[in-house]
Formats: C-alpha cells, sequence, structure tokens
C-alpha cells in the first residue's frame, strides 16, 4: 500500500464505498425494493420491511457514521495525516 | 391549576430558560457569532444541530403525514435521517478543513469565481426564506392553540425572542440555546409517547410498543389497525405507498441529498474544534435526531388507532362492526379536545347524511366490499376532516393525559420552531454579510464593520421572515419542497464535485448548478404555477401530472441533482483544467492535519 496521500484517498474512498453500500441496502433495499419480500418475515409485532422503513434504517444510519469515524480515525494515523 | 394557567407557566419558563442562555453568551468578534469561535464539544454540537434540524415540520406535522400516509410515510423518516450518512462522509469533515465561514464561500474558493459563490448566495437565500416561513407559521398556530393569543401577537413575541438571541449571541447564543430547546423538545415528544404506549399496548418504550400486542389481546397493534383502517376503506397501514415503489425511491434519495445539502445544517459543522469532531459530530446529531424520529411511528400508529377509537369506540378493543347503527359516537357527545380544535378550523365535522353521529371513513375508496358495506349503512360520505398538523399537538388531549404533559408539548413545539428559525437566519445573515457584503461589494470592511453588518442582517431578515409568517403567501404549503429540491439540485452536488473532484472546474460547476437548478424550478413550477402564482402552472407544456415517470414535484430533487452531476461532467470535458493551486487546494482539504481554526478571510 502506497503510504501517501494518494494511498490515503484512495483508503478513504475504500471506506466510503463500504459505508454507502450498507446505507443504500438498509434503506432502499430493505426498507422500498424488498420490503414487500420482507414484509412476510415478522420481527415482534412488526412485519420486517415496514420495520426497516419506519425504524431499522434509521438505527444502522447511526450505528454506520460511528463506524466510519472510528475507521476513519484508524486509517488518519495509519498514514500519518491525523490531528494532533 | 387549570390548563391555561399551567401552560403559560412551563412556557414562560422556556423562554426565561432561552434568555438567560443569550445573556451568558454574548458573541464579540465575528468568530465567535458566525461559527461559534469553533470551540463547540461535537456532543453539544451534536444536540444544537439535531434541534436546529427538527423543525416545526418535524416535531408537528411529521407523525400526522406519517399517520396518514402509513408505510409510505417511511420516506421522510428515511430521508431526513439517512442525509446525516452522506452528510458526515462526503461533506462535514472536508469544508471544516477548507476552514471557512460559509458554504457559498466554499464555493466561490473552490471553484475561483465570485459568480459561482453569488448563484450559492442566492440559492442559499431562497432556500433558506422559504424554510423560514414555515417556522414562522409554526410559532402563530401554537402560540394561537395554547397561549389564547392571536395569531399575529405570537408572532410577534417569537420575533422578539428570536432577536434577543441571535442577533446578540450569534452562532454562540444559538448553539446554546439550541442544546436547552433540544431538551424541552425531546422531553416533550416523548413524554406523551410512553404514556400511550403504555395505555395501548403496556409497553413503556413507544419503538417497541409499536411492535407490541394491544393490552388484553394477543394480536399486534399494527394487524388490528391494519385491519380496522382496511374496514374503513384507508390503504393497508403497513403497506400503503405514496404513488408508487419509484416515486418512494426517488422522493427518499432527494429528501437524503436536500438534508445534506442545506446550508444551515452544515453550518454546524464549522463550529467543532477539529476535522474528527465534525464526522463523529454528525454521528451525535443522528443519535439525538433518531430518538424522535423512532419515536414518531409509535406517535403516528397510535394517534391513528386512538382516533378510530375516540369515533368508534368498540372497533378497536372488542372487535364491534364499525358500520353498526349504534357504533359512531354521537357530535353532541364528542370529547372537549374535539370541541377545542374545532375552534382552530383543523378539526371539521359536517353532517352529512343527518344521523347526528360522526362517520369517518375514506369515501373515495374503490374497495368494492366496503362501497356495499358504506350503502347499507346509509353514509353520505366522510364527515370529519382532522388536519394532519393536529396530531401531535392532540394527542395528550386525545390520550386524557394530565395538563403538564399539553403544557410541555406547546413548549416543544415552540422550541422546535424557535430553534430551527434562528439556525436560518444565522444562514442567511452570514450570506449576506460575509458572502455579498465582504466577499463582493465591500471586501476591506472591518472586523467590527463586518459584525455590525451580519447583526443588521439578522434584525432585517427577522423582520421579513415575521412578515412572511404574518402574511403568509399562498404557497407557503409547497416552499418546503422547493428548499429541498434547490439544496438537493444545486448546493450538494457542487460541493461533493468541488471536494471528491480534483480536475472539476468553474464553468462545468457553474453549468451544473445552474442545470439543475432549471430543471427543478421548472418541474416544480409546472406543478404548483411559475413562481408560485395561481393560474399560471403550465401541466400542459410537460405533459400533464407527474409525467415524469409517475415522479411527483417534492421528489424531484434527485432528478435535479443527476442532471447537474451529467452537465457538470459534459461541461468539464471541453473546458480548460482548473488552476494549479486549486487542485493543490484540494489535494489538502482531503487531508485532516494541518485543521485550523475556522477564519473568514477570502483567499
Amino acid at each position: 500500500m502506497q503510504h501517501d496521500a494518494e494511498g490515503y484517498w484512495r483508503a478513504t474512498l475504500g471506506l466510503l464505498t463500504k459505508v454507502l453500500i450498507i446505507w443504500f441496502l438498509v434503506s432502499f433495499g430493505a426498507g422500498i425494493l424488498f420490503a414487500p419480500l420482507l414484509n412476510q418475515i415478522h420481527l415482534g409485532g412488526y412485519p420486517l420491511g415496514f420495520w426497516f422503513a419506519q425504524q431499522g434504517s434509521i438505527y444502522v444510519f447511526v450505528a454506520l457514521i460511528f463506524w466510519y469515524a472510528k475507521k476513519m480515525s484508524k486509517i488518519d494515523r495509519e498514514f500519518d495525516v491525523h490531528e494532533d | 391549576m387549570d390548563l391555561q394557567t399551567t401552560i403559560y407557566l412551563i412556557v414562560g419558563a422556556s423562554f426565561a430558560l432561552y434568555i438567560g442562555i443569550a445573556i451568558w453568551s454574548r458573541a464579540g468578534t465575528t468568530s465567535e457569532f458566525y461559527v461559534a469561535g469553533s470551540g463547540v464539544n461535537p456532543v453539544m454540537n451534536g444536540m444544537a444541530t439535531a434541534a436546529d434540524w427538527m423543525s416545526a415540520a418535524s416535531f408537528i406535522s411529521m407523525a400526522g403525514l406519517i399517520s396518514n400516509m402509513g408505510y409510505g410515510g417511511g420516506l421522510f423518516l428515511m430521508g431526513w435521517t439517512g442525509g446525516y450518512v452522506l452528510l458526515a462522509m462526503l461533506l462535514a469533515p472536508y469544508l471544516r478543513k477548507f476552514g471557512k465561514f460559509t458554504v457559498p464561500q466554499f464555493i466561490g474558493d473552490r471553484f475561483y469565481s465570485k459568480s459561482a459563490s453569488t448563484v450559492a448566495v442566492l440559492c442559499l437565500l431562497v432556500a433558506s426564506l422559504t424554510y423560514i416561513i414555515g417556522q414562522m407559521t409554526g410559532v402563530g398556530v401554537a402560540f394561537s392553540r395554547f397561549l389564547g393569543v392571536s395569531n399575529h401577537v405570537g408572532i410577534y413575541v417569537g420575533m422578539a425572542i428570536v432577536f434577543a438571541y441571535a442577533v446578540f449571541g450569534g452562532m454562540k447564543g444559538i448553539t446554546y440555546t439550541q442544546v436547552a430547546q433540544y431538551i424541552v423538545l425531546i422531553l416533550a415528544y416523548t413524554i406523551p409517547a410512553i404514556f400511550i404506549s403504555l395505555q395501548l399496548t403496556g409497553n413503556p418504550i413507544p419503538q417497541l410498543g409499536l411492535g407490541s400486542s394491544l393490552s388484553g389481546h394477543s394480536e399486534p397493534l399494527l394487524v388490528k389497525l391494519d385491519q380496522v383502517v382496511t374496514d374503513l376503506g384507508f390503504g393497508k397501514y403497513t403497506t400503503a405507498l405514496p404513488g408508487s415503489t419509484l416515486n418512494m425511491f426517488v422522493y427518499t434519495m432527494s429528501l437524503m441529498i436536500g438534508t445534506a445539502g442545506l446550508p444551515h445544517v452544515i453550518m454546524r459543522f464549522f463550529t467543532v474544534p477539529k476535522v474528527s469532531d465534525a464526522r463523529l459530530s454528525a454521528g451525535w446529531a443522528l443519535v439525538f435526531i433518531a430518538i424522535l424520529y423512532t419515536t414518531a411511528p409509535a406517535v403516528a400508529a397510535m394517534a391513528k388507532t386512538n382516533l378510530i377509537r375516540t369515533i368508534t369506540p368498540g372497533v378497536v378493543m372488542q372487535n364491534a362492526d364499525p358500520y353498526a347503527a349504534e357504533s359512531q359516537i354521537k357530535y353532541e357527545e364528542r370529547p372537549d379536545w374535539m370541541k377545542r380544535w374545532e375552534v382552530t378550523g383543523l378539526l371539521k365535522f359536517t353532517d352529512k347524511n343527518g344521523d347526528g353521529r360522526i362517520q369517518y371513513y375514506n369515501d373515495a375508496t374503490k374497495n368494492a366490499d366496503v362501497k356495499a358495506k358504506i350503502d347499507a349503512a346509509g353514509w353520505k360520505g366522510n364527515e370529519l376532516s382532522v388536519n394532519a398538523d393536529i396530531i401531535v399537538l392532540a394527542n395528550p388531549e386525545i390520550a386524557l393525559l394530565p395538563n403538564w404533559v399539553i403544557a410541555l408539548v406547546a413548549a416543544g413545539g415552540l422550541a422546535a420552531a424557535l430553534s430551527t428559525a434562528a439556525g436560518l437566519l444565522m444562514a442567511i445573515s452570514a450570506a449576506i454579510s460575509h458572502d455579498l457584503v465582504k466577499g463582493v461589494f465591500a471586501p476591506d470592511i472591518s472586523e467590527k464593520g463586518e459584525l455590525l453588518t451580519g447583526k443588521i442582517a439578522m434584525a432585517i431578515s427577522i423582520v421579513v421572515a415575521g412578515y412572511l409568517g404574518l402574511n403568509p403567501p399562498g404557497f407557503a404549503a409547497g416552499t418546503v419542497a422547493l428548499a429541498f429540491g434547490i439544496a438537493a439540485s444545486s448546493l450538494f452536488p457542487a460541493i461533493m464535485m468541488g471536494i471528491f473532484s480534483k480536475k472539476m472546474n468553474k464553468e462545468g460547476a457553474m453549468a451544473g448548478m445552474l442545470a439543475g437548478l432549471f430543471i427543478t424550478l421548472f418541474y416544480v413550477f409546472a406543478h404548483k404555477g411559475l413562481f408560485f402564482i395561481k393560474g399560471t402552472e403550465y401541466l400542459g407544456v410537460i405533459g400533464g401530472a407527474n409525467s415524469f415517470f409517475g415522479i411527483t414535484p417534492e421528489a424531484f430533487g434527485a432528478i435535479g441533482a443527476l442532471v447537474n452531476f451529467g452537465v457538470a461532467f459534459l461541461v468539464d470535458r471541453v473546458t480548460k483544467e482548473p488552476p494549479e493551486h486549486i487542485q493543490h487546494m484540494v489535494e489538502s482539504v482531503r487531508i485532516p492535519r494541518g485543521a485550523k481554526a475556522v477564519d473568514g478571510a477570502h483567499v
């Protein structure tokens, strides 16, 4: 791996892509496109597709940002571009 | 203590708190005024961002909309939260590294063009001003219903309060007041929800209550609600779509990128000390937003259930037939809260079949079974219209909760509207004093002069916002769609390309912004009239309503953004590269090290 600005940017974009895929899958995937299919499964009294659209995707979004922030700090240090 | 006194007491105490904070946190420098001196802790900043973001629309209207739309209402929930993921990853940390006061300044510097910055200022002003009208009318509604004063007096009081802490405190005063306002509004939202969830399901946590069974029944609440609403001719609650799956998809996307592109939200991330704090702060903001946004679907479904229980008492809990002659309550025996809301005109009853009872159902249903039942019962049309806005405000009254809860909801609604109004005013005043006056007209203005200009710009904006709140233009309802449409189609793509494409030049960015803006306005105006003037709709030109694959004008921002990206890349290819120093600037923006305190110097 290149330990320069280019390598850092590539690592950043790699993490970004991962986050965006999950972001898309939980909201547009599970909450909208596959919601009718997932509704056949139940989570307590919730049909699963409905749950993703009105609850689940929001929880995943929160977790995603903190995960991203943590990973980014690690990448910052690895490439020695972190703040003091 | 009677209800009115309790409301005065609780709302008065919350106002005293905001003013106290304002006096304690006066701003002395431009940096304190615009970005609170970049010294705000990320958790506090997250809380302030949440209050800034959650407007009268989130607090008052959203649950009501979901209540009417059912599953499809999820587009607001996903759209208005998913945008924070984009903001945290694509914009906030890089703009914080860039280290300037405003969004137009980034666009102006990155695309080395005063015209680009001026276009951005224009987009910002239109988006923020349209957005603020909604807040001011929200303040008026809350005041007139709860404090028994006229709409006008309500708006004057609201203006005075915002004036006190926004003009003197600047971003510093606004930030700390917003923290207090967040606490007031979140308590006001969750406490009634907890009570109602307990009453209906025995589970005190609304998020779990919505997935539980009704008290004393084995059937889940949502299954029962689905059955009851379909019986009355409404769409099935857990699957009802807004138009089509495609429309829901595009609408959600538009709200997400619109959220990420709204300048008053982006600006909040300039107030934290470090780049890594900007990332974390977006996470904290979403935590605090999620508390309300995951409660809202429970409030929505439970309010619908309670409304049907009120009008047809035996239907939900005892499986009574809603069409039986004795099932619906008599108008004369309606509960007190209905009488109180009838006065405001937001709840209306007309006895169409003259039987003295209230029939509440969907009279436009296409379900043949339901139609047969309606005819057999001799119903002549839906007799009760309930404005979506009263669902949250009337919720504690519908559930017969104690007076202090009702008073708290009043204070919460006002906190939501005032905090958002203050954030918007900040964005407007910074754009005028910093980007227009200092950036274009008087570059050598002193810091003191700029601070004064900022305060004057804010004072004038408050007066304009108040005037628009008092005389809401007929288009008020359509304007929020416009704010998101503009942010999504012009600002978001421009900022994103400024960071993620080193080679994007000023010609590309300008062409993209204008094309995105134009196509979005063209589609919105076709439906709502040229500049929202009634009678100037030109649906014929675009081939009828929602002619673009059934997409509604509110959902069009994402298409505008696509056009923006497309045009920008095409134009960029045929024009010359940005100068060397700009490419270096992009490289330095991408790296956290070397972030300094935010300042206002123009490059």
